[in-house]
């Protein structure tokens, strides 16, 4: 094993978990410091600069960050409420009017479409927009938001939360044309447009073809998830039959089942053909809609719609069991049941749709019908056409659309000014020091053994009465309080330098969680047998283990388990040499601006 | 010094010894020494080595004196008993709970100044009597709590941190105590405690006294150039003669040793010290050898280590007082006590 490279910018953003684990890179413990220091305001506008919507995924993120959370490895705890953190900075904020991006007065002269008025084309405005450009969006529904407003129910996410933060974009001056469905890409590249953005999202729910499917949609009452979950948020459909079967068990279906029960439905049942353990919805979804009395049933797989004289009395639905063979999961049906039904919902997944797309105008298309989209620049094969959000590469969620966004833009600056789009600057990571004295730190090192802090939720009876009742409060005070101390501060790195270490052993021997090992190690030492001698085995692949160039006196290294440091800093409180210091690894991940401040500057010195 | 309190969480994975507990379990109160303090490490070495014993701390009783080793009971057996005694006046205290009670394991911890300057003959008298205890000696050659003034350990020659020189000649402690009888006589390193642990494991487990001097630089007064304390200079010299692999009851010698090299010595309760010779020109059960190896190297200003001398087939205290096979805190007083003492006492005056 080599001296580890810590200048590489991955190195630290890798053990801060959350920031890594986040699509858009939000600088997590950084927001919730803001937060402990009463800095609320500030602590919104860190948030929007990298997920744009701290209101609207301070609720119902998808939340990558909080399974990464390095407390849910350590002491058996439960990962911090990152989520209801960043609803926090939104509740808690001051007018930020002052601070929002504005538009200069000088555009650049340089003209960009958005289609659909979601967060993915939100992002691309709100990076393009400051820069100069004319952004024009183009939605076909009449109202903003796709998905986030259509998808999700007003008890989750009201409507007020999504034009706050939608205007904060819009009012930079964005040309919005709602009810505008592009009907061809061939008509909109004739337009005049320097680039175009597809953030048309997944608008295309799966059908369940099964024996007596078709019989049953003629009844009316088998529907499609997420088309049903959008005609009631545009009040279209304001009830629904008291016994109610959802087919598939991810995310779309814990909507569809709780806006089954505020619709009239009292006998809500869930059905998967997974088992328990392997079911698409989060975990606070599913625990969500198990509170509301929703039955989940796990391992049945539909079978047949029943209908009789036109009318839908149920489905049958085989029962599954599960069983290991060769190392692959396999089932077999033990039973079949009939459950009755007055409606059928169906949330099983969903497609991108792009009949609108002309196929023979350069944009190439791969064997499931989705377009071919770079990884990294997010541009199709048609230069100068760009996707993103569910449209790039099938559903993935708010927080991953509004990082294709931030890409997207990028693109879009390098492609209208003649550059190379895949030439981009690199993530970078600034370093300096949190040590305030002796023995104080610019954070709060104290390790709180306090558990993971619930949410407070509107009481049952309350929940029901209407369907814009937001079911969650938002953390009060005592909540994010004890809530904000349990972050780690894990972007406060150790940092360690090699020369200065005089082997006297007090980091190791105060280290809480025996992360600290020194060792003999040769430079061809394979790094699992060097993670076999630690002082407790790194058996975690997933975390780096830090090896410091060679220590004077002995010639041995220290190693670092990445794995379990609780970033206390004891470990620099307790050196004599301050061959150890806390330091607050700052990651910088480069945005449309940064493109253009770093163009601006190629342009000034030429 | 630190104000935050060492977290009570631990490793996900740390290993639990036969009665269950972590390393962790072994810890006491927060240091309050410096920060690099050889004697901390000592207080971590102490805490493996009682974990890897599996020692109920309440089983221990953790005398010490005066002096910045003498805090460090506080740090570690936050179950076990334990007293500060008047300076240098540890080893009465010990002689006399260990009197009243030979079932605990007694652990001695005491400096160079608390033992080798007022407390020496104190120290000699604990080694005479052979009382069963672990004694070690945090040994950094200066007086750390009242600023770094040489202490009766300083070499010849090794100068303060302001560079003034000492001129008068050390007392060895490892040499005194051979000298004396001792029955376990080693030296250890703060900054090596592969070494170390298993020093203090079969110390623990020797019965009667069994001495250790530790060399434990004081980062503050006497880890500079010129020093012969500091961990550089400990370092640089630093010879070890015999290492001493510990082998609890009933576990088998599994390592390979090179033949001629090493020597099996069983103790009292079973277990097991293989003594492994890296200089082959020391027998650690001679004696006289062992003061004529110390003095060559003593000339080579080498800092020998290891388990230097051994004789398990010693007799202790309570041998020799011949007393009662049971610890007298275990026997009941006698229902007629008082009228007994009286009549004692009567035939005394």
């Amino acid at each position: 094993m080599k001296p580890t490279d810590t200048y590489h910018p991955d190195y630290f953003h890798k053990v801060v978990d959350c920031q890594w684990a986040c699509p858009a890179h939000t600088d997590v413990p950084g927001y919730i410091r803001l937060i402990a220091q009463e800095r609320y305001t500030d602590a919104y506008m860190l948030n929007r600069a990298s997920n744009v919507f701290p209101g609207i995924l301070g609720r119902v993120c998808d939340r990558p960050c909080e399974p990464a959370c390095r407390r849910g490895r350590v002491d058996d705890q439960k990962p911090v409420a990152i989520c209801r953190l960043k609803r926090v900075t939104y509740d808690l904020k001051d007018d930020i009017a002052a601070r929002l991006p504005t538009a200069p007065e000088k555009k650049n002269g340089k003209r960009v479409a958005c289609i659909g008025a979601g967060c993915a084309s939100l992002t691309v405005a709100n990076d393009l927009m400051p820069l100069g450009y004319d952004v024009t969006i183009f939605e076909k529904l009449d109202v903003t938001g796709g998905l986030m407003r259509s998808n999700i129910p007003r008890f989750r996410l009201p409507p007020g939360v999504l034009d706050e933060e939608i205007d904060n974009i819009l009012n930079m001056g964005v040309d919005l044309r709602l009810g505008a469905p592009v009907e061809s890409m061939g008509w909109l590249l004739e337009q005049g447009f320097d680039a175009v953005f597809v953030g048309s999202g997944a608008p295309r729910g799966k059908d369940l073809q099964c024996p007596g499917r078709d019989e049953a949609g003629e009844s009316g009452r088998v529907h499609i998830g997420i088309d049903w979950l959008q005609s009631v948020a545009f009040e279209h459909v304001e009830s629904i039959g008291e016994r109610v079967l959802i087919i598939g068990a991810g995310n779309t279906a814990m909507d569809c089942c709780r806006t089954s029960l505020r619709l009239g439905a009292t006998d809500v049942r869930v059905m998967a053909r997974k088992p328990v353990d392997q079911l698409k919805a989060s975990e606070w979804e599913l625990e969500d809609a198990l509170e509301e009395g929703v039955e989940v049933m796990t391992e049945h797989s539909p079978k047949a719609f029943v209908v009789e004289n036109g009318k839908l009395k149920g489905m049958t639905f085989e029962v599954l069991e599960y069983f290991q063979e060769e190392g692959r999961q396999k089932s077999r049906v033990v039973d079949e049941i009939f459950l009755p039904a007055d409606d059928v919902i169906l949330a099983i997944g969903q497609d991108g749709a792009f009949p609108w797309i002309e196929r023979d105008i350069g944009i190439e298309f791969d064997e499931r019908d989705m377009p071919v989209v770079d990884r990294v620049t997010y541009q199709s094969t048609r230069p100068g056409v760009f996707f993103g959000g569910d449209a790039a590469f099938g559903p993935e969620n708010i927080i991953w659309a509004v990082r294709h966004g931030h890409e997207a833009a990028i693109s879009i600056h390098k492609h209208v000014h003649g550059e190379d789009v895949t030439d981009r600057l690199p993530n970078a990571v600034d370093v300096h020091t949190s040590k305030m004295g002796l023995h104080e730190w610019g954070y709060s090192n104290q390790y709180a053994p306090e558990e993971r802090r619930l949410v407070p939720h509107v009481d049952m009876k309350n929940r029901f009465k209407n369907i814009d009742v937001e079911v969650e409060l938002g953390f009060g005070e005592d909540e994010w309080r004890t809530e904000v101390e349990r972050c780690l501060n894990c972007d406060i790195q150790t940092i360690f330098f090699n020369q200065k270490c005089i082997e006297c052993d007090a980091c190791i021997d105060i280290c809480p969680t025996q992360c600290l090992t020194m060792l003999h190690i040769g430079d061809d030492e394979p790094e699992e047998s060097v993670r076999q001698r630690l002082k407790v085995p790194a058996r975690n692949p997933e975390q780096a283990v830090y090896v410091s160039g060679k220590l004077p006196q002995t010639g041995r290294q220290m190693i670092k388990d990445e794995d379990q440091c609780i970033h206390c800093g004891l470990c620099a409180e307790r050196c004599p040499t301050a061959a150890w210091d806390m330091k607050r690894a700052e990651i910088f991940i480069p945005q449309a601006r940064d493109e253009e401040a770093a163009r601006t500057e190629r342009k000034e010195r030429a | 010094m630190s104000f935050m309190k060492k977290p009570q969480v631990h490793h996900a994975e740390l290993p639990v010894n036969g009665l269950g507990y972590t390393v962790r379990d072994y810890e006491g109160g927060m240091s309050t020494l410096c920060a690099g303090c050889g004697h901390d490490s000592i207080t971590a070495a102490l805490i493996q080595a009682c974990w890897g014993l599996d020692i109920e701390p309440y089983r221990v009783a953790k005398m010490s004196g005066i002096g910045c080793s003498s805090k460090t009971p506080a740090y570690f057996l936050r179950e076990a008993h334990g007293i500060n005694a008047l300076h240098g006046r540890m080893p009465s205290i010990a002689t006399g709970a260990n009197a009243a009670n030979g079932e605990l394991h007694f652990l001695g911890v005491s400096g160079d100044g608390d033992s080798l300057s007022i407390g020496f003959g104190q120290f000699a008298h604990a080694i005479r009597r052979n009382v069963n205890m672990l004694y070690l000696i945090e040994n950094n050659g200066v007086y750390g709590l009242t600023k770094g003034q040489f202490s009766a350990s300083a070499d010849i020659g090794s100068t303060t941190k302001r560079g003034e020189a000492n001129e008068q000649p050390p007392i060895d402690p490892v040499m005194t105590a051979i000298s004396l009888g001792c029955t376990f006589v080693a030296r250890g390193f703060s900054g090596d405690k592969e070494q170390l642990v298993p020093l203090i494991q079969a110390g623990l487990r020797h019965r009667g006294f069994a001495m250790i001097d530790i060399i434990s630089p004081c980062v503050a007064f006497n880890d500079h150039e010129g020093s012969t304390k500091s961990y550089a200079h400990t370092r640089e010299y630093f010879h070890p003669a015999i290492h001493a692999d510990f082998i609890p009851p009933r576990e088998e010698i599994r390592a390979e040793y090179e033949k001629g090299r090493a020597m099996p010595v069983e103790l009292h309760d079973g277990s097991t010290i293989v003594l492994r010779k890296i200089d082959v020109d020391h027998d650690p059960t001679d004696r006289a050898g062992a003061i004529a190896y110390l003095e060559r190297h003593r000339e080579a200003r080498e800092i020998v280590t290891g388990l230097l001398y051994l004789e398990e087939e010693g007799s202790d205290l309570h041998a020799n007082n011949r007393t009662v096979p049971r610890s007298l805190v275990d026997i009941g007083m006698h229902e007629n006590a008082e009228a007994i003492l009286e009549e004692f006492q009567a035939g005394c005056r």
